[in-house]
């Protein structure tokens, strides 16, 4: 009998354990730690953000949906891997530290014979002064990252609704709290569900709403924008945001790195070198990722995390991790069975696995810092990520150490987005977008680096309606209920 | 409708040189018809780029 042990019960981890359960069956073993006792839906956050969903409609408890599964279920944060066993033993194993109630501090070891990594990111609001700290989000902002945060958002948000409603005006500022930023994406659907949000509650007029992140344009999305076919024209995602933006009187900054927080007040660099200011009175920045901080031990008690782990504490895979500058980057550079390289039975997955290089081009100021979108990999690509890896370690298990690895690179696999813009069933909207591939290929496609005939976006009501269904049909799917096997990543 | 996202833009300002949607296309985005055409269009083209990613 074989073990698979999963850190991580997110997109891509729960993805990976539930198929790799149902492929092996009760002769192997498939063990989940995860630290949290829900799974949550992150993707609806946003409307829990703005109070039109509830906590208890993005979460549910994991433990008899993997019960069910016959997953081994430890709520418990992995602390290191110890990939040689130790002195006593060559049976590679984890550390982990229990998080349930009353057995907080209990450690454990976990051994494994196939290791996946997917345990997402450190929300590390401790890089920005004033964002947070090593304990967490701080008390000058708000966040959509966990539906907790979310809900603290809407309570927030509320606050300041029934001060327009008295005459006084409020002032919003959403959207990345650190030049190294990703998700801008989940920031542009707060931006914009908080304006429908306002404008329901008849207090538009009193908000000056205003956009800032690390992008270089606005669109860029950390996938360095894309075109998109529209009335005969390849058109940049820069026209498309920015043509919204002004639809909905929302000015930006852009190019900024956030480098101090205050009490109403963000201090930024921008990407020319120029200082600035700007007050809030509500505002939501998203934090910059990094690994969890998951040490690894060699078997004479050597620390190798450095073996295992990129310097930004993401696992290393099968990347090309020396691609250099810009101008070198190729689509190939990609990772595309996530294995790691040192380790054969370690495996990575979602945010977990260390990306070779950003996807849109790094910049910096003239003063050096670098001010530009990290490379994304949440959403669609996850959860096929974590499929492609859980049937590689299946077949290892089933076929043969020798079986061949299954591929899944995000320079040859699309990802179909939905991004919120205001919920409502007849008057919201959604900018409803494909982009194939997720990193462009411009040796494939020169020019754009993608193919502009699977690459599209527009915003309607229609892209509303796709979205709330996927808030179900991706719950269905996650409980593993009839048919959830038919549902795509 | 048109004018009131026109006066949005500030001369000179960030969005100057934006395309901004007139009253029509404001409108189609909402109407219940079109978007149900809409719908199904997007799904098919959803649909395709998935089973291109599997």
């Amino acid at each position: 009998m074989a073990r698979l042990v999963v850190l991580g019960g997110g997109v891509s981890g729960h993805t990976a354990a539930t198929f790799a359960a149902k492929w092996l069956g009760s002769a192997h073993e498939v063990v989940v730690v995860t630290p949290n006792s829900k799974w949550n839906w992150i993707p609806s956050n946003i409307w829990v953000g703005v109070g039109q969903m509830s906590k208890e409609d993005v979460t549910f408890d994991l433990a008899p949906v993997y019960a069910k599964a016959g997953i081994i279920y430890h709520q418990a944060k992995a602390l290191g891997i110890h990939p040689e066993g130790n002195e006593t033993s060559d049976k590679p194993y984890v550390v982990v530290e229990s998080t349930i109630d009353g057995e907080d501090g209990k450690i454990e070891n976990i051994e494994y014979d196939y290791l996946i990594n997917a345990t997402g990111p450190k929300l590390n609001f401790a890089a920005t002064p004033g964002l947070g700290d090593a304990n967490g989000l701080g008390e000058f902002t708000v966040s959509v990252c966990t539906a907790d945060h979310a809900v603290h958002a809407n309570e927030e948000l509320e606050k300041t609704i029934v001060k327009m409603k008295n005459g006084e005006r409020q002032k919003f500022l959403i959207g990345t709290g650190h030049g190294l930023c990703t998700c801008q994406g989940a920031a542009f659907e707060y931006i914009f569900n908080i304006e429908h949000e306002l404008n329901k509650a008849g207090v538009r007029d009193m908000a000056d709403i205003k956009w800032i992140s690390n992008e270089s344009f606005l669109g860029d999305f950390g996938v360095g924008g894309l075109h998109m076919k529209s009335m005969g024209f390849a058109v940049s995602s820069k026209i498309f945001a920015e043509s919204l933006f002004t639809e909905r009187n929302v000015d930006w900054i852009i190019g900024a790195h956030v480098n101090k927080v205050e009490k109403g007040k963000v201090h930024y660099e921008l990407l020319s070198g120029e200082m600035g200011e700007e007050e809030f009175d509500f505002s939501m920045l998203i934090p910059p990722f990094a690994g969890v901080g998951l040490k690894a031990i060699a078997k004479d008690g050597t620390d190798i995390t450095a073996t295992l782990f990129a310097p930004n504490g993401f696992l290393k895979v099968d990347a090309n991790y020396a691609a250099g500058a810009y101008e070198n980057w190729k689509a190939s550079d990609w990772p595309k069975t996530y294995q790691n390289p040192t380790y054969g039975n370690i495996f990575a997955c979602g945010i977990a696995f260390a990306p070779p290089h950003p996807i849109s081009k790094p910049m910096s100021s003239p003063n050096g810092t670098p001010i530009n979108p990290t490379p994304p990999r949440t959403g669609m690509p996850s959860g096929i990520i974590g499929k492609a890896v859980a049937h590689s370690i299946c077949d290892r298990i089933t076929k043969g150490e020798n079986a061949p690895l299954h591929e899944a690179s995000m320079a040859d696999m699309g990802a179909a987005c939905v991004a919120s813009a205001g919920k409502g069933l007849f008057d919201g909207t959604a900018a409803a977008m494909t982009i194939y591939p997720v990193v462009p290929d411009f040796d494939k496609y020169p020019g754009t680096g993608r193919d502009t005939d699977y690459t599209f976006g527009e915003i309607g009501l229609a892209g509303h309606w796709i979205k709330h269904i996927l808030h179900h049909l991706f719950i269905w799917k996650a409980k593993l209920k009839f048919g959830w096997t038919l549902i795509p990543e | 409708m048109s004018k009131k996202v026109e006066s949005n833009i500030k001369a000179y300002g960030n969005n100057f040189t934006t395309m901004t949607p007139g009253p029509l296309a404001i409108a189609m985005r909402t109407c219940k018809i079109w978007q149900l055409i809409r719908f199904v269009v997007i799904n098919i083209k959803m649909i395709i780029v998935v089973n291109k990613s599997h």
